[in-house]
């Protein structure tokens, strides 16, 4: 179970990028979150990730706070952020090195199997596509077994091709252990598509604003009516979310909350 | 190379070899290059043998080869051009050694940059030939002033490229190496090190351009053995032809003092070499 508990944060400009964000999330759960630009979107996940820490509030994972980046928690950026200077298979097995090498390779190998690459772990990452390189990142955080996996808007950058097979890999490594995802992104679609439970921001601060009901089933039925309609319900939110009066004088995002 | 580095060795060893020397093989396309500098020389020989130029001034090839063949032959060009490789390897070491300390320091601390930076700045304003008086001063006309003279040379572009590299390394990349729970150490040598590394062989290879060009001067200054005396030598005694067979011996060492720094770090930087051969494979 993943607890945050009056999240909050202000950035020493002044800015306050998160107010009060308060969510349990059952292990498993597939969570998205949406909203507009400056709804602290990416500051919620940098402070789970242990890369900022918060001003007010907490995260727990399973009773214990974290406040610096865990083992038990991977994160996926907006870019594939590879290191180039390691082949696909070094860069999947770069948090491994406690494991022997036989059981590191073993792992990088199923990885690169189950995301349709088997046969690049030697290739550059200059080598491979956004797409391609994007499913590396995603498997490098996935082959350490985190049991909370963050996403930052990890398929924006992506055709709409590429990122529909993406949420199929997504959903199939999901499946092997069943992480935890907390999902940030502007899609709806993809909200739908992916999540368990979707929650609109609010910005300026950032806090949450209202969680419309899914009633899906998986695989989703992407042409059928419910989704058509959970998508609704969720822009009707996210229009609500985008009008409703501020309480704290708006302040313009600054860049302070850059990935 | 830590045991997660090595994860792949297995999964690499079945792809093609990549950035092999075979590869490099000079093409004939390369061979161009050749062609204007020998149809100059072959011109010039030409001229010289119908006497329609003064060889006093600029001898022709023949001669200039003549000459370089005897000083072979003699063992002085050994004598000359280990005497210059020496001082250069000497002051390129020391120089190249306090660059990369002092470039990594101001680099990754703001403090040590805000300290040490300006100092270091004003005195890479001073034209590092100025210093020469002052280190014949302080260190006689002997080996020691010549070596620190070309350390000096060495010194500045080293510096200011590690200290550059060390600064932009992406901050992305390092946040990657936070999710994983890098310490410093580990940080530094899995992270930054490789980040900077092709900046830093950049920032070798034009300070080891700067050795040889300090160690003509120092040896200009006074030697009794060395390149720069040969140059010297062949100035006062009116031999022309010693002064251009220095010359080339100087281009040759040079050449390949470059390029044996550049495969010495070519097997650490396969990665940046596979553009080419990223299409031919995709």
């Amino acid at each position: 179970m993943l607890r945050l508990s009056g999240l909050s944060k202000t950035y020493p400009n002044g800015t306050q990028a998160l107010a009060d964000v308060t969510l349990d999330v059952p292990q498993g759960e597939i969570v998205a979150f949406v909203g507009g630009s400056g709804c602290g979107k990416t500051t919620m996940l940098r402070l789970i990730a242990g890369l900022e820490q918060a001003s007010k509030g907490r995260v727990e994972l399973d009773g214990e706070t974290l406040t610096a980046p865990h083992p038990a928690v991977g994160v996926i950026f907006q870019e594939p952020r590879l290191l180039p200077w390691l082949t696909v298979a070094q860069n999947i097995g770069f948090g491994l090195s406690a494991l022997s090498r036989a059981e590191r390779e073993a792992r990088v190998e199923e990885a690169l199997l189950r995301v349709g690459l088997a046969g690049y772990g030697g290739r550059w990452p200059r080598e491979l596509s956004g797409g391609q390189a994007q499913r590396v990142a995603i498997v490098r955080a996935l082959v350490a077994r985190p049991k909370v996996l963050l996403l930052d808007e990890p398929f924006s950058a992506l055709d709409a091709f590429t990122r529909a097979s993406l949420h199929e890999h997504l959903i199939g490594l999901w499946e092997a252990h069943k992480p935890t995802l907390l999902l940030v992104t502007h899609d709806v679609e993809e909200a739908v598509t992916l999540a368990d439970r979707v929650i609109v921001l609010q910005p300026k601060p950032g806090r949450i604003f209202a969680e419309p009901t899914l009633d899906l089933t998986r695989p989703r039925d992407k042409v059928g009516h419910d989704f058509a309609d959970a998508k609704r319900r969720i822009l009707a939110a996210l229009d609500g979310s985008l009008q409703a009066p501020s309480p704290t004088r708006p302040r313009e995002e600054i860049a302070g909350a850059w990935w | 190379m830590s045991s997660a580095d090595t994860a792949a060795s297995r999964s690499r060893a079945a792809a093609p070899p990549r950035g092999g020397f075979a590869a490099r093989a000079p093409s004939p396309r390369a061979l161009l290059g050749l062609l204007l500098p020998l149809a100059l020389a072959l011109g010039y020989e030409i001229a010289f043998r119908l006497g329609l130029v003064e060889a006093r001034l600029l001898p022709p090839p023949s001669r200039v080869f003549a000459t370089l063949a005897e000083l072979a032959r003699s063992g002085d060009l050994l004598t000359h051009a280990s005497a210059t490789l020496a001082r250069v390897f000497a002051g390129f070491v020391f120089g190249a050694v306090a660059a990369i300390l002092l470039g990594a320091l101001t680099g990754s601390s703001a403090l040590a940059r805000r300290l040490l930076d300006p100092t270091l700045q004003a005195l890479r304003a001073v034209p590092s030939l100025a210093w020469v008086p002052l280190f014949i001063m302080w260190f006689g006309i002997f080996e020691t002033s010549k070596v620190t003279l070309i350390a000096v040379g060495v010194f500045f572009p080293v510096y200011l490229g590690v200290m550059g590299a060390i600064a932009s390394v992406d901050r992305k990349i390092v946040e990657v190496g936070r999710v994983f729970r890098l310490d410093r150490v580990a940080l530094a040598r899995r992270i930054l090190l490789p980040a900077i590394l092709p900046d830093v062989v950049i920032a070798l290879r034009s300070g080891l351009g700067l050795g040889f060009m300090f160690v003509v001067a120092a040896e200009i200054m006074g030697a009794s053995e060395g390149l720069g005396y040969l140059l010297l030598d062949g100035q006062q005694l009116g031999k022309a032809a010693q002064i251009v067979a220095a010359l080339i011996a100087f281009a040759v060492l040079g050449k390949i003092c470059d390029g044996l720094l550049a495969a010495a770090a070519r097997p650490f930087l396969r990665w940046q070499d596979s553009f080419a051969r990223a299409g031919g494979e995709g």
